[in-house]
């Protein structure tokens, strides 16, 4: 498609708060710029608003964090930026803020009329992109699209480097995408696969296709492989040279692996972070052991989730996916059986929670954090949540017939999950079968992902939660057990539906994740064209329709993008592109969004010059902007795209046990909530 | 023009308030933003913050009340006080608002009494001064506040 047509188009039919989809971005930017202010003072939110909106954007005001989180889930696309307060009654302005970082990944400007040192360097820590000291004055705000643009711009960047195996490989790998053995030789992990489809689909955009790099498309397998090699060399010890030569896998290179491993870092530093309070999860978890295995998806989510109410401690986490790696085998049956309804989940939360997972890493730190300063109340719902989750994940994980372990396993805690998990995923599992399959066939790599601990998954999840599926897929396993559980713990007390409280902790995990996958579930996503219901299972199940997700996009609709093919293409390869950028970056801190934000404001901003093609920008900014609905895009795309992401590599079985293996809990809840686009309204609670 | 003297008036009473200390320099930031589109814009800024601070001052009102201070919530209500009072630039209350934290964060109960009647002072003197501000505004009609160049 042309670039320039659609852009005209699309700034034209586009209303402002579509500029991102490119068109407008060259000619308007940053007129244009969706912005969500939250702020419970209602003259200072009236003063902002006004200030906004002489400033020429698209102001959106909400007086309450949770209503803004609501908003942003809903459309996990239609914002850019987001301007918050530090004090408000019902949420810490920090939390908020982790909880954005995780599931959307955009950029976030505090404000406060406190400028003392250490609340600034709090919003540093938590990955504020900035800090505005009241009162406000209207040309500090005129200036706030520069960090749209500073992330979308990281996220390429982060892409580009990612991927070592570049362009060329891209052509032919769009029938590779199938494999996903073969994407690890693409080199990027993030998005390489939905790139493939895209630019298979769209012809013309290979010459956007340039800016993506292949990625390697980390895949439950691959992500299993990882952590074992990992595991084996000590995490303090583990290099990727050596992680490299342990996996011995073709085609993967050291970058790919220290991007990887960076992800993981940073989200086994979140969970362990969150794991403070646990002790309680994680003497149950361990003494299950054995079955823990195939808990461990599930507990990872448990644990996450528990981590995030400070009942697990990290330690059990890591134990946990540990087992969760070492076992292949059924997973404690209630989680399991949790996990398949959630099968869908997985399969799309690992691959999310692959990419994210690492991101999610980091927020998870800040999750943790806002976990902490959870209200007790909270806890209850975030076990539940994180029951929610987990059953997703187990769902998710369990695609696979479930191993048997469901029966009860001896984790009473798990077996309350998996009861209530059982039940939401029974709704989501509806959903999440078609998804599943869908996914199951697109991403092989989520079911991997589901498997993987908690915590890799986490950080894995985190990333699929949000974009949906396409980013588990990617992610070996990762992603959905820790979104799964991430999510539950933030969102416990924010999100009834959710399981999991994607709003809570896991958010951080899966927000990460998904700004990464993003990128590879678009590219995933093409081939996968199944993929897309599950995201909209996701969706549904959160919230609204899935539709509110982005998947309605996913005809590649993006929002803006009208483009759909053509546009998706691009935008599975920018997001790709970006969401390595991302994860490469190991920038996640919670900055998920910032990989997610930046392809978005590449696109968006119509970095389509520093693109150097509107339509990849675009895509990209579809992509990222919606950081969920991006994912979801993705995911279309893959549908038409031939290369199915995860085709054959993952049946069902496979992701399955992968799943199971890991935490297949948390993968699961992670994808209910990040179906929505890798929001974590997704899941339901 | 029966205006004129009006609008002189007006910018008058306008720049007392500024040299009085009454405003600073964010409340030009909120006239600037008022246009034809909303001509009132800083009018009804005021008027919000009135009514919200309001809630806001009986609040630490009746904090002062229960004895021994809790100073941690005092401190939380007048940050949030002062963060209100800075956006429509009301300069003395926000300058009082800063004192009034600086008691709580010593201990200071004695100086937080004192510092908040002297607040609420200055937030009533405030208030009437700029309601005749804005009611002068109102009858002289639609002029031209100044602006900065943009």
């Amino acid at each position: 498609m042309n670039v320039s047509s659609v852009k005209g188009s699309m700034s034209i039919s586009s209303s402002t708060s579509t500029w991102k989809a490119g068109d407008t971005i060259s000619d308007q930017f940053p007129a244009g710029l969706r912005v969500l202010v939250v702020d419970d003072d209602p003259t200072c939110l009236m003063i902002l608003e006004k200030m906004l909106i002489a400033c020429l954007y698209k102001v959106t005001k909400c007086n309450r964090a949770e209503t803004a989180l609501s908003k942003l889930r809903e459309n996990k696309n239609g914002y850019d930026i987001v301007l918050s307060d530090v004090h408000m009654p019902d949420m810490d302005g920090f939390k908020l803020l982790e909880h954005i970082g995780l599931e959307m990944d955009l950029p976030v400007i505090m404000m406060s009329a406190d400028d003392g040192k250490q609340v600034v360097m709090k919003g540093v820590t938590h990955g504020a992109c900035d800090y505005l000291i009241k009162p406000v004055r209207i040309e500090a705000l005129k200036n706030i699209w520069q960090h749209v643009v500073r992330k979308r711009k990281n996220e390429w960047k982060e892409f580009e480097q990612s991927g070592s195996v570049e362009e060329g490989d891209r052509q032919p790998k769009q029938s590779d995408d199938a494999d996903y053995s073969s994407s690890a030789n693409e080199g990027n992990w993030k998005g390489s696969k939905k790139r493939k489809d895209e630019e298979e689909e769209t012809d013309e955009r290979d010459d956007t296709s340039t800016l993506k790099k292949p990625r390697v498309v980390w895949s439950v397998e691959l992500h299993q492989q990882f952590v074992a090699a990992v595991n084996q060399l000590g995490i303090d010890k583990a290099v990727p040279k050596k992680i490299l030569e342990l996996m011995n896998v073709p085609g993967l290179t050291r970058e790919n692996v220290a991007s990887h491993l960076q992800k993981y870092r940073l989200y086994l530093r979140r969970l362990s972070g969150v794991s403070q309070h646990q002790s309680n999860l994680s003497t149950i978890i361990s003494a299950q052991d054995p079955t823990f295995g195939s808990l461990s998806s599930l507990s990872g989510l448990d644990l996450q989730t528990l981590a995030a109410t400070g009942q697990l401690p990290a330690q059990s986490l890591a134990r946990l996916q540990a087992a969760g790696l070492g076992r292949a085998t059924a997973i404690s049956g209630i989680p399991i059986t949790l996990v398949d309804q959630r099968n869908i989940f997985s399969f799309e939360n690992p691959k999310l929670r692959f990419g994210e997972g690492q991101q999610q890493h980091m927020t998870n730190k800040q999750q943790v954090n806002l976990l902490h300063g959870i209200p007790s109340t909270m806890e209850p719902k975030q076990l539940v949540s994180l029951r929610h989750a987990a059953q997703s994940i187990g769902n998710m994980n369990m695609q696979v017939p479930p191993h048997g372990a469901q029966s009860s396993q001896n984790n009473p805690l798990l077996m309350q999950m998996g009861q209530q998990q059982q039940q939401q995923q029974q709704q989501q599992q509806s959903r999440g079968q078609i998804l599943v399959d869908s996914t199951i066939n697109h991403a092989p790599r989520l079911s991997s992902s589901m498997g993987q601990p908690i915590l890799s998954n986490g950080i894995a999840t985190n990333v699929s939660s949000r974009n949906g599926i396409p980013e588990n897929i990617r992610a070996p396993g990762y992603s959905q057990t820790p979104s799964m559980l991430n999510f539950p713990m933030n969102h416990a007390s924010e999100l009834p539906g959710n399981s999991f409280a994607l709003g809570s902790t896991p958010g951080v995990s899966i927000l990460t994740s998904k700004g990464a996958f993003q990128e590879d579930v678009n590219s995933e996503i093409k081939g996968s064209g199944g993929l897309m219901p599950s995201y909209d299972v996701f969706n549904d199940l959160n919230q609204h329709k899935p539709q509110s997700w982005e998947l309605q996009n996913v005809g590649m609709a993006f929002d803006t993008s009208q483009h759909s093919n053509s546009l998706q293409g691009n935008l599975d390869l920018t997001q790709s592109a970006l969401g390595q950028q991302g994860f490469s970056s190991g920038q996640m801190n919670g900055h998920n969004r910032s990989a997610a934000v930046a392809s978005k404001a590449m696109f968006s901003t119509g970095d389509v010059k520093e693109l150097g093609s509107a339509q990849n920008v675009n895509q990209h900014l579809n992509n990222l902007l919606v950081d969920n609905t991006i994912r979801v895009k993705s995911e279309r795309v893959c549908d038409t795209s031939p290369a199915n992401i995860f085709p054959d590599h993952f049946g069902q079985d496979d992701l399955m046990s992968a799943l199971l293996k890991q935490q297949e809990s948390v993968a699961s809840s992670e994808n209910e909530f990040d179906f929505d686009g890798y929001s974590m309204n997704n899941i339901p609670v | 023009m029966e205006r004129n003297p009006m609008r002189r008036q007006l910018a008058i009473m306008r720049q007392s308030l500024f040299d009085q200390g009454h405003v600073d320099e964010q409340f030009v930031q909120l006239e600037e933003l008022q246009d034809d589109a909303n001509p009132n814009f800083v009018e009804e800024v005021v008027t919000l913050y009135y009514r919200d601070s309001a809630r806001i001052i009986l609040n630490i009102e009746q904090a002062l009340e229960r004895k021994p201070f809790d100073f941690r919530k005092l401190d939380a209500y007048m940050h949030q006080f002062k963060g209100s009072s800075s956006s429509i630039g009301a300069k003395k209350v926000k300058a009082e608002s800063t004192l009034f934290r600086e008691y709580c964060k010593s201990g200071n109960g004695e100086g937080c009494m004192r510092s908040f009647q002297q607040l609420k002072k200055e937030y009533a003197t405030l208030r009437k001064k700029l309601g005749a501000y804005f009611q002068l505004a109102r009858q002289a009609g639609p002029v031209e506040t100044a602006s900065r160049p943009k």
